[in-house]
């Protein structure tokens, strides 16, 4: 995922108009903690400072430039929250003068043992932002579509990586990426040590296809129950399904919403039509979690559809995720947990 | 309606404060910009506008601003981030009075927010006047984006476009404050900016003696390389001076450029605190017109005749005003986003 990010904002700055890729440690040498900024054109380091960060890409999108900026991890971006506010107010509050088309990229979520900060999800946080459009990838197919359609759209985006998938490879290739993965990483990886000097990326021929922002995507179809996720859950969502497929317990479709906002209710509602059963899942602590206000629009549009009680299944309402792997297990949805949620729903009776 | 004074018609001398037409002219933006707040203060109680905040005493500065600034759209042009104390930048500028006695009001007609923020809240992309914001000192954090955008963007190598930044000295303890200094000085990455903090010697209620040690404001830019200057902000003819040897110096070198002005509050913080006159507070008006009564430049008729030249204009405004609207209920989610989606729920409301 992290070459389709790199891919994406190549295109970006070559193709679509960006101007300034920009954070901390994103620009030469390091091109990112996760390498998602290396070998470009336009990127440039910036002071420790995450407000200056979201100030910068607010003025440069004011004066008509494109900027993307990168908080380098989402656990340092509750700083920047009225500023977050601010730019999703600009424009409706000058009645429509001030649109701001900047993009700012953040990993969020844990799974790779990250500790307490390093391990926040946002998703939740991000929803109360009016006037910003939210999108989270679960794949390098998407972080790649995603990540154009943000810099195509003329407002401000979101763009959430999970970092525990950055380095998956994905089954849908990126229209221009090469098949072999190896000749991709030695186009486009920058080596180590002493040969990174000189080094410029041999970047593939890709093309402009973006995936529509409030567009969700059917990961698994079914009858039996919905599960709507995003990010990492949905791969673990659609592992559980087709364990409880393969011993007949029943079919579970799985969304994957992709866009936290505007989200994509005609799918989600579809589904829930459908099946009648729905378990809302994701990472972000449980309290006030995007999940509940799906659930309370499934109960106020589709009472009398539902065949099980819905339910979130969320990250626990703890103060952080702890670094040893039986603390993170027990604060954050895991596979196990998915199916104790899914078999108990699929059993009740209607 | 339009201006009594526009600013094409002050004509600016080599040496302007031995011209008696520039300094009569600068006294008519003064006293025009002061009834301005007289009456938004008078429509505040009378039930026309539900709340007062503006800039009396900060005039001989803001006209001096407003005369100075190169006025226009984009890079090339000079971007102001203002803060709620500078309609008389905007009126010297030449914008038309009943602008902000809209605004007062909150009409749909409001050029500035079609209704929706407070008086002094001035958003016009048409002059680079960027979006003023009730969150104190943001504005700091905003401005290195359009400078970054002037230093790539200038028209030759000579001449740079100058983003300028004002604030008051409470804001100053806000760490966006700290973000702009270190943004605006960065080695090798100097920035086009004019960095100003009105010291009217308060925040609200709270004297800034009680909070801040530090003697000068302006030493704090001083540490980071910055020429500073410690200025008499009441005096027009100082602070035009300091003006303009801040904007050549920026103009030619493309490099930061700070004042601290020290000027008065003449009615307090804002309709919170009543919006009455301070006592105490030195009048930069009537210590200009005592100047120009001395030089025989202007006699006690005259500057009654102006006086109530001004009245008339802010009365007709006002008298205009009363009769138009508020915006429509059913047009509050317009413009949450540019392009299309509507904002609000998705599926319900769009």
């Amino acid at each position: 995922m992290a070459q389709a990010i790199r891919m994406a904002l190549h295109y970006g700055e070559e193709n679509m108009g960006v101007t300034d890729i920009f954070g901390q440690d994103v620009g030469p040498p390091l091109g990112g903690v996760f390498t998602c900024t290396q070998g470009l054109k336009t990127t440039w380091n910036t002071p420790l400072d995450e407000r200056g960060i979201i100030g910068a890409a607010m003025g440069l999108a004011l004066a008509g430039q494109k900027p993307v900026a990168e908080i380098q991890f989402c656990d340092y971006i509750f700083n920047t929250i009225d500023l977050l506010k601010l730019a999703g107010n600009n424009n409706w509050a000058t009645n429509g003068q001030f649109p701001l088309n900047m993009t700012v990229m953040t990993p969020v979520g844990a799974g790779i043992h990250g500790s307490i900060y390093h391990s926040h999800s946002f998703d939740a946080w991000a929803s109360r932002l009016p006037g910003w459009k939210i999108v989270i990838p679960s794949n390098p197919r998407d972080a790649y579509g995603l990540l154009l359609a943000a810099i195509e759209d003329p407002n401000p985006v979101l763009f959430m990586h999970p970092k525990a998938l950055l380095r998956i490879k994905g089954e849908e290739l990126i229209p221009g990426e090469p098949s072999d993965e190896k000749d991709l990483k030695e186009r486009i990886d920058a080596p180590l040590g002493d040969a990174r000097k000189g080094w410029k990326p041999n970047w593939p021929a890709l093309e402009f296809a973006p995936t529509p922002i409030g567009k969700a995507k059917i990961v698994r179809e079914g009858t039996g129950a919905t599960v709507v996720t995003y990010a990492r859950h949905v791969h673990l969502a659609k592992k559980v399904a087709d364990k409880l497929s393969a011993e007949g317990v029943g079919e579970v479709e799985v969304i994957d919403l992709r866009t936290i906002y505007p989200y994509d209710w005609a799918a989600v509602s579809a589904s829930v039509k459908k099946t009648g059963r729905v378990l809302f899942l994701n990472e972000d602590t449980e309290i006030t979690n995007f999940g509940e206000h799906l659930l309370r629009r499934t109960i106020e549009e589709h009472y009398y559809q539902l065949r099980a009680r819905p339910r979130v299944l969320a990250g626990a309402h703890v103060p952080g995720i702890g670094l040893a792997p039986p603390l993170e297990e027990a604060s954050v949805p895991q596979e196990n947990d998915i199916e104790r949620e899914l078999r108990e729903m699929l059993s009740e009776l209607t | 309606m339009e201006s009594v004074m526009p600013v094409k018609e002050t004509r600016i001398p080599a040496q302007p404060f031995k011209d008696k037409g520039f300094c009569l002219s600068y006294h008519k933006h003064m006293v025009r910009a002061r009834i301005l707040e007289e009456r938004l203060i008078k429509m505040m109680r009378s039930g026309d506008g539900y709340f007062w905040i503006g800039g009396p005493g900060e005039e001989a500065f803001s006209v001096a601003l407003g005369l100075q600034t190169r006025k226009g759209e984009g890079p090339a042009y000079d971007y102001l981030h203002l803060h709620y104390r500078s309609n008389s930048v905007v009126l010297t500028m030449g914008a038309p009075m009943i602008d902000f006695v809209r605004q007062m009001k909150n009409t749909v007609n409001d050029p500035f927010s079609g209704g929706r923020n407070f008086v002094s809240h001035i958003g016009k992309r048409d002059w680079n006047i960027m979006p003023v914001t009730s969150t104190i000192e943001t504005q700091y954090a905003v401005a290195p984006g359009t400078a970054m955008a002037q230093r790539r963007n200038r028209l030759n190598k000579k001449d740079f476009g100058v983003t300028v930044v004002v604030g008051g000295d409470a804001g100053t303890a806000e760490g966006d404050f700290a973000s702009s200094l270190i943004w605006a000085s960065r080695p090798d990455f100097e920035l086009p900016m004019l960095l100003i903090v009105t010291n009217n010697k308060f925040g609200i209620s709270t004297p800034a003696e009680t909070q801040h040690g530090e003697k000068y404001i302006a030493d704090r830019a001083r540490a980071f390389g910055i020429p500073a200057q410690v200025v008499d902000g009441n005096n027009p003819e100082k602070v035009w001076s300091a003006l303009e040897t801040a904007f050549d110096t920026i103009r030619s070198t493309g490099k930061p450029y700070f004042l601290e002005l020290m000027v008065s509050r003449l009615n307090g913080h804002s309709s919170s605190s009543g919006a009455l006159r301070v006592n105490g507070e030195l009048c930069c008006i009537e210590t200009f017109e005592k100047k120009l009564l001395k030089s025989q430049w202007i006699t006690e008729e005259e500057l009654e005749a102006i006086r109530a030249e001004a009245y008339a204009e802010a009365q007709a405004a006002h008298e205009q005003v009363k009769n138009e609207v508020y915006p429509e209920g059913h047009t509050f989610q317009d413009h949450t986003f540019a392009g299309g989606v509507r904002g609000g729920i998705p599926g319900r409301d769009f």
